[in-house]
């Protein structure tokens, strides 16, 4: 029998489960390498080359290289982890939360001071806003 | 016999982190939040304990894929604040307590408990924010620290139930040694937040407020809320908010005197919480 997976109609959200993490080991394990100032800077001298080092799928490799957040976390990624390439880039949560909801930097920041985003409309998929 | 006088409660938000490091606490983005903690630091002060148990979350820092344990004590001697990426947080060393860490391993694994012991492990902002919330920026934290790492990266966290049930056994383990230590239980993470997708951003004081109510006169009641109702209605990583439960379960039957209730937004992506509640002896 299939375990109960409720959370899968949730908008906008990828709950890390075991699924997840299975499929994300490599590309997690990469980034966890960039907590090392060494591996950071080989990161940065040749990206491509040192993806190749990781068993990870060309799929993956091409998300990272592309910065592309919500396609890392489709294909196993975790936010925890992937914020290691963020601090290797140089940039905050704040940034890195915001990339993946289509705003602008600036347009993410100001609707966190203005309280954030509503939970209404928010629960389910297909729920009307 | 040792005790517990209270427990601590509040969000531990990096950017938090990086504020008091960076001298911004006094800027209008950030004042309102370190307003709400001025009370908390002279709290600390005036009812400072001898042993802080500090429930908290790893951050894929100490803990990678490799090794996910759903609960892991620290009976190390000390605790280095860890590099996350952006190099160490300034902050002291943590400096355990491993004669109190172990009894307690040994107590609450014998209640069925199965903890995984840590003798060497970096600390991250989920412990080391908390602190510095609580107590600035001393030279040295003003007591021995406790770390205890509850898994809620990888799905599932521990139950509500699971954690409340600890809370208790871990009571009973303080109230059996032998020393007469004044213990504080912090329970720290959430409030209400979500860090990944299109719905990064989410915050839900209607939640969050119920949940701080709850948590002070409803216990026991709130432990029973299913994991589907934190992540639909508080967000992905408003999951954490399951270590408070630990704290909670820690503190003595009767009610408890709310020293302290804070709440604002936003710390970054997150909405902060924060409770001081006080046993009545």
């Amino acid at each position: 029998m299939a375990l109960d997976k409720p959370y899968k109609d949730i908008p906008g959200t990828t709950i890390f489960d075991a699924e997840q993490s299975r499929k994300g080991y490599w590309l997690n394990q990469f980034c966890m390498s960039l907590m090392k100032a060494e591996n950071r800077a080989r990161f940065k001298a040749g990206e491509r080359a040192y993806l190749d080092e990781w068993a990870m799928t060309e799929a993956q490799k091409q998300a990272v290289l592309a910065r592309d957040l919500n396609e890392c976390i489709r294909l196993g990624g975790n936010i925890y982890f992937l914020a290691k390439i963020g601090a290797t880039d140089g940039r905050s949560f704040q940034q890195m939360a915001g990339s993946m909801t289509g705003m602008s930097e600036e347009e993410y920041r100001q609707m966190m001071v203005n309280g954030g985003r509503s939970i209404e409309g928010n629960r389910y998929i297909g729920e009307k806003r | 016999m040792a005790r517990i006088g209270a427990s601590v409660y509040t969000s531990h938000v990096p950017a938090i982190g990086a504020a008091i490091d960076l001298g911004k606490t006094e800027e209008a983005y950030w004042k309102p939040l370190f307003r709400g903690y001025e009370f908390s630091r002279e709290w600390m002060r005036s009812h400072r304990p001898d042993v802080i148990f500090l429930v908290y979350n790893d951050h894929a820092t100490a803990f990678s894929l490799e090794l996910i344990p759903t609960f892991a004590i620290g009976t190390a001697a000390e605790f280095a604040p860890a590099d996350e990426g952006w190099g160490p947080r300034p902050v002291p060393k943590v400096i355990g307590h491993p004669e109190l860490a172990s009894h307690i391993a040994q107590s609450v694994i014998q209640d069925d408990f199965d903890l995984t012991i840590v003798n060497r492990m970096d600390v991250d902002h989920g412990l080391t924010v908390p602190l510095s919330l609580m107590c600035g920026q001393p030279p040295a934290w003003p007591c021995p620290v406790i770390p205890f790492a509850v898994n809620v990266v990888q799905y599932p966290a521990p139950s509500g139930r699971r954690c409340w049930n600890l809370g208790r056994a871990l009571r009973k383990a303080v109230e059996s040694y032998d020393e007469p230590l004044n213990v504080h239980v912090w329970g720290t993470g959430g409030m209400s937040h979500q860090l990944q997708g299109p719905r990064a951003g989410l915050i839900n004081r209607e939640f969050d407020q119920a949940f701080l109510d709850r948590l002070i006169a409803d216990p026991e009641g709130l432990a029973a809320m299913p994991h589907i109702d934190y992540v639909r209605e508080a967000g992905s990583e408003g999951i954490e908010l399951v270590m408070w439960l630990i704290a909670r379960g820690a503190m003595s039957d009767s009610p408890p005197r709310v020293a302290h209730r804070f709440y604002h937004v936003p710390a970054s992506n997150t909405a902060v919480g924060h409770l001081i509640l006080e046993n009545v002896r």
